[in-house]
């Protein structure tokens, strides 16, 4: 059952991904990411993790694509894009040296969990779900509003930087053009 | 391993197995004859409200003119615009017609959840409850579906290849994504209160009046939570995805045939749907109303059959309320719904949430309750000042540089 499940998942996964890439249209694009994103909350439900499952459905699909649609409509991006000219000199090389870093580093991850999973023989330590049905959310709470309280602050930080930094930016193209 | 079910907690068996699929059917047939009457009883209750006579030649009161309409829907020709993306635009109904029917499957349809019952009901020796599906993250389930079916509306205004869909798709998905939040913080207040993320655990927390989330958060999040839902149904006060007298027809502009009673069918699904969330969520669901020790008791039917009765009661008051929304209040401006959203709901939701958990924090730590919210309220009021003062700031410099675009 749960091989079936992941086969299925896994090849929604892949058959979304590979349609980001190939489709020309860019709501095509992104709607074979949401199908992407969806393949990974099945895998999520099926390792037991449904919070999380709930949370890439709502943040991811709910609310990220929908705001990659939302500009892709309002700009109106129905021309092709000419792939020739780079608005980065040197972004070419520099695209692939990274996603040849980022193969290593995904090479490197599986690797190094197949030996941490040897190591602990009985698989990873999982919320159970006999254990009621919150078990799953009061563990993640609990991680991130103590242990790596921190790490949570800042990052909500960065963000709000963003926000900043993005508000600043577009009233300063509107002072300097009056 | 996806246990959806206290049913599927054993090994797989016939008479199980059998049990959900007659609960999937059941519910798939409530869903649509609820939305069939819902869409009769709005127009009769409209045309009472606007001193007409409304729908009375089809069955008994009109009470199958919706059956009639879709008959007829079936029988259209169904068009394709020419510059449609066809893919997308067959698409979009259905990604709005499905999420519709998936988020009435969290909502418990009935049971006994009286005096600590977990409301729980054996039927032919298995256990399981008058729900189609208590998945563990409950209510979050509702909200990932509400946020899929964003998707529909947008994608059905945007392949229709014409101007007026477009406006319309992109003004939805604009106030969808905005109400979204302050839903979500209204809903986190319940989730503080109740402990539990699942849909029957929130039921069995409120057994009494002043246990109904409704009272014990203070009113202000179900308020909150019923402007936002309005709002994520597109229904007036709030509907100017389809603002008639601007947007032809909005996002369905387009869309003839059974595509376009799929949509119609979906709003008014939702609309049912919503109405049961709320239920659920602030007014107890299939508990009966209760005070104190005092019950109200229907005699001779069973506690479990009464709770259907309560939930379908309490139901009946939030349709009648949207439909009186409708025939009452005009629809407001985009700027008034976008300063809505973010400047009033937001911010009051987010500043309640906050209230709420630090008297949970101090009942939990044995702090002065009173000395808490006393200063939780002083400091949320320097929140609002400091909020209004920004806000007076931005719309003085817009007035001093003119309008943006």
């Amino acid at each position: 059952m749960e091989f079936f499940v992941f086969v299925c998942s896994a090849s929604m996964i892949l058959v979304g991904a590979v349609g980001v890439i190939v489709r020309k249209h860019p709501v095509h694009a992104a709607l074979s990411l949401v199908l992407t994103l969806f393949g990974v909350a099945v895998l999520f439900v099926a390792q037991e993790a449904h919070f999380l499952a709930a949370v890439q459905v709502i943040v991811y699909a709910g609310a990220i694509v929908v705001l990659f649609l939302f500009v892709i409509m309002l700009l109106g991006v129905d021309r092709v894009e000419n792939l020739r000219t780079e608005p980065l000199s040197g972004q070419r090389p520099l695209a692939v040296l990274a996603s040849l870093g980022l193969v290593a580093v995904l090479i490197t991850a599986i690797l190094r969990g197949n030996q941490i999973f040897n190591e602990r023989g009985t698989g990873l330590n999982l919320p159970d779900s006999q254990n009621g049905p919150d078990a799953n959310t009061v563990q993640l709470a609990e991680s991130i509003f103590s242990q790596y309280v921190v790490a949570f602050e800042v990052t909500s930080v960065l963000l709000v930087i963003a926000v900043v930094g993005t508000v600043l930016l577009t009233r300063r193209t509107r002072a300097a053009t009056e | 391993m996806i246990a959806l079910d206290s049913l599927f907690f054993d090994d797989l068996l016939w008479t199980p197995l059998l049990i959900v699929l007659v609960k999937v059917l059941v519910v798939f047939v409530i869903g649509l004859l609820a939305t069939m009457l819902m869409v009769w009883f709005e127009r009769k209750a409209i045309a009472g409200m606007q001193n007409r006579i409304g729908p009375n030649k089809t069955g008994p009161f009109g009470i199958l003119q919706t059956l009639a309409d879709g008959i007829k829907l079936f029988f259209k020709e169904d068009l394709f615009p020419t510059r449609a993306d066809r893919f997308v635009f067959a698409l979009a109904p259905f990604l709005s017609f499905v999420p519709a029917f998936l988020s009435f499957a969290i909502i418990p349809l009935g049971g006994d959840f009286r005096d600590g019952n977990s409301g729980e009901v054996t039927i032919f020796g298995q256990v399981t409850r008058i729900q189609l599906a208590d998945p563990p993250i409950g209510v979050l389930f509702a909200l990932a579906i509400s946020s899929i079916a964003v998707y529909g509306i947008m994608l059905a205004g945007w392949s229709s290849g014409s101007k007026y869909p477009l406006l319309g798709s992109v003004r939805a998905s604009a106030q969808m994504v905005s109400y979204e939040a302050a839903l979500g913080l209204s809903l986190a207040c319940v989730l503080l209160l109740a402990g539990t993320l699942s849909t029957s655990g929130i039921v069995a927390a409120q057994a009494t009046i002043t246990e109904w989330h409704f009272v014990s958060t203070g009113l202000v999040p179900f308020f909150i939570f019923l402007i936002a839902a309005t709002a994520e149904l597109n229904r007036p006060p709030f509907d100017l995805v389809e603002a008639e007298q601007e947007l032809v027809g909005g996002f369905n502009t387009e869309y003839s045939s059974i595509r376009f009673a799929l949509f119609y069918l979906a709003e008014f699904m939702n609309t049912v749907t919503m109405s049961a969330l709320i239920v659920t969520l602030f007014f107890g669901g299939p508990q009966p109303i209760a005070f104190g020790d005092f019950v109200l008791d229907i005699p001779l039917l069973p506690n479990a059959l009464e709770g259907t009765f309560w939930l379908l009661a309490k139901i009946l008051v939030f349709l009648y309320m949207y439909i009186w929304f409708r025939a009452t209040l005009p629809r407001l401006r985009y700027d008034q719904l976008m300063d809505w959203g973010w400047k009033l709901l937001i911010p009051a939701s987010l500043g309640w949430f906050m209230l709420l958990a630090a008297q949970q924090l101090g009942r939990r730590n044995d702090w002065n309750i009173f000395l808490v919210t006393g200063a939780c309220i002083a400091v949320l009021v320097i929140c609002y000042l400091l909020l209004q003062a920004a806000i007076s700031k931005s719309s003085s410099e817009r007035e001093q540089q003119g309008t943006m675009f």
